[in-house]
């Protein structure tokens, strides 16, 4: 398929010299395939940070880098509404590499051939938008979750929320809030998938409330008429109180002590 | 350089100069003895009197017999393994033969023949023989899975392809750099795939490592610094091949990679009395996600290092909330053999 204008690329790793080898190869097939390299990343943080103001076509992204790897940064692409197309590249993850096999998802292994480059690209220009829902459902297929991050829409923005500064999250009707020391964000997460997803760093407290162990302050006994709670938590650095149920008392007290 | 075809342990005649060795056979024996005091005795609160009895006799033995040991092991390892266990069983049996005649001499004793003690002397000696021997059949295979863990600890893929993909970037721009990442590439796996047997220089170990982090610091740029600190070691020591590698592999794999940062590597090698301390230190990584492969390559040093010098070694872990610290502590062999 002709395309008029050069295809707009970020280039994503860890590593400077990955970088300017993809650099260098794409400079190689310039002839059959016109792309521009309009931004580098050396992470999923940075990417994302560069995709707020600058829109690409196509994202080649690492797997494994630090702060926030491929997998996470594909995740919170789809949860974009015109997500730009991601290509992973990677050295050596086999779990990944199946897990894209099955969700038909373009990766490259480095060292990178010419050849699998133009033709991921020629794929790439054939079918430019990608199934946003698949980029959100590779981080739960390759390694069933473990997101540093979780994403919120704010006024057509993608804000991101580190997940180890989230003091508590508690469902309302229809949505989910997760709330750090400085504000409250809206998820359009599950409460029960936030709890198998982060069950080592959060505890439930309740039926509609889900809290970091680290922020878990103190407790007090609620009035015997209230028929909200049980008892309160208390936690640090913020003067919310958190209803407990009485099945989740003697767990989340052990909790605290532990 | 030093070449040592076996470790100590496999062999299946021990070394008797190795502390790991004479604890085994102290304790073995007095457990022995201990058996027989409980048998002998008359009554249960008999048997502690007749273990202190039995002990004046056993425990001058045992020390001989360990003290000529140790003198006659390279003799005696150079013996086919029946005719060297033979004569370890046949000279027990003289040592004790000649303490009974000392003690009669003496006076002491109740003028029974030699025959009871050096016969005891000698069934203790035969099962601690036979234990030794199958100890070190049970390591042979060990020994051989040793090594293909270190190799397959040794070259994670994912080091290698990055390598390899840092390498063919640097090839257009600066080319000399390129050849010698390949040249260090090469070296490290010649290192890898070296007889494990084979004993190498402190300084050589040293080197590889040093090889190893400047791989490691063409992909990691300046997040990787590396501080080394080398004491007066004598660098010619032998050590067994592949300690510090490793150990910097991991280091890099979990102190570094993960973070976006980087850090600092802290490498000291020091020497203290007759023991050589190496130590990695890195910094703690909150949330790094490859945590598994670690106990890998430190349960094979620990083993490798107790195949090669049974008790004589220690590998200690320090894991603290800032950094995570490995120290290996070798006995220093300051005279080549």
């Amino acid at each position: 398929m002709p395309h008029d204008k050069p295809l707009k690329i970020l280039l994503v790793d860890d590593e400077p010299l990955a970088r300017t080898r993809l650099r260098e190869l794409l400079g190689d097939i310039a002839i059959q395939f016109a792309t521009e390299v309009v931004g580098e990343a050396g992470n999923g943080l940075a990417a994302l940070d560069f995709l707020r103001q600058h829109p690409v076509d196509v994202v080649l992204a690492d797997i494994r880098m630090p702060g926030m790897d491929g997998i996470e940064l594909a995740g919170h692409l789809g949860a974009c509404e015109k997500p730009p197309a991601v290509i992973f590249t990677t050295a050596y993850d086999n779990y990944a590499v199946q897990a894209f096999d099955l969700n038909a998802l373009d990766y490259l292994l480095k060292p990178v051939r010419t050849q699998r480059l133009l033709t991921a690209l020629q794929k790439v220009a054939a079918a430019p938008h990608p199934d946003p829902a698949v980029l959100a459902g590779i981080g739960q297929a390759v390694r069933g979750g473990g997101r540093t991050h979780l994403s919120c829409h704010e006024r057509g923005r993608l804000l991101l929320v580190p997940v180890a500064e989230v003091l508590y999250f508690k469902a309302d009707l229809k949505y989910v809030t997760a709330r750090t020391v400085e504000r409250e964000y809206l998820l359009d997460e599950a409460l029960t998938h936030l709890e198998s997803e982060y069950a080592d760093r959060f505890m439930r407290l309740h039926r509609a409330v889900l809290v970091a162990k680290s922020a878990l302050a103190g407790f007090e006994k609620a009035a015997g008429d209230d028929v909200d709670a049980y008892g309160w938590a208390l936690l640090r650095g913020v003067p919310d109180k958190l209803p407990v149920s009485r099945r989740q008392w003697a767990p989340a007290k052990a909790a605290l002590t532990g | 350089m030093t070449s040592i075809r076996h470790f100590p342990a496999t062999h299946p005649l021990p070394d008797w100069r190795n502390f790991g060795v004479m604890l085994r056979v102290l304790l073995g024996v007095n457990a022995m003895a201990l058996a027989a005091a409980l048998i002998q005795a008359p009554e249960p609160a008999g048997w502690v009197a007749r273990y202190v009895e039995m002990a004046a006799l056993v425990e001058p033995l045992l020390l001989l017999a360990l003290g000529l040991l140790a003198a006659l092991r390279d003799v005696l390892r150079k013996l086919p393994l029946r005719l060297g266990q033979l004569v370890v069983v046949m000279l027990v049996a003289g040592l004790a033969f000649a303490q009974n005649s000392f003690w009669q001499s003496l006076g002491f004793g109740d003028g029974a023949n030699a025959l009871r003690p050096m016969l005891l002397a000698m069934a203790a000696t035969v099962v601690l023989l036979r234990y030794f021997e199958l100890r070190a059949r049970a390591f042979s295979p060990a020994q051989s899975e040793a090594r293909l863990a270190a190799l397959n600890a040794r070259i994670r893929p994912h080091f290698l392809f990055n390598s390899l993909n840092a390498v063919l970037s640097l090839i257009r721009a600066r080319p000399q750099q390129a050849e010698a990442a390949l040249e260090s590439l090469s070296d490290l796996f010649r290192a890898a795939m070296r007889d494990p047997g084979e004993l190498v220089s402190l300084a050589d170990e040293i080197a590889l490592g040093k090889q190893y982090l400047e791989l490691e610091k063409l992909r990691l740029g300046e997040r990787l610094t590396v501080d080394w600190q080398i004491g007066a070691v004598f660098m010619e020591q032998p050590i067994p091949p592949l300690m510090l590698q490793p150990l910097l592999e991991n280091a890099v794999y979990h102190g570094i990679e993960p973070a976006p940062e980087g850090g600092t590597l802290r490498v000291s090698i020091t020497q203290r009395g007759d023991e050589l301390h190496i130590a990695i230190a890195n910094p703690t990584v909150a949330h790094a996600r490859h945590a598994a492969g670690n106990h890998i390559a430190v349960a094979n040093i620990r083993e490798r290092l107790a195949l090669y010098y049974d008790l004589e070694a220690r590998l200690e872990i320090d894991a603290g909330k800032q950094t995570y610290e490995v120290r290996i502590i070798l006995p220093c062999r300051m005279t080549s053999r």
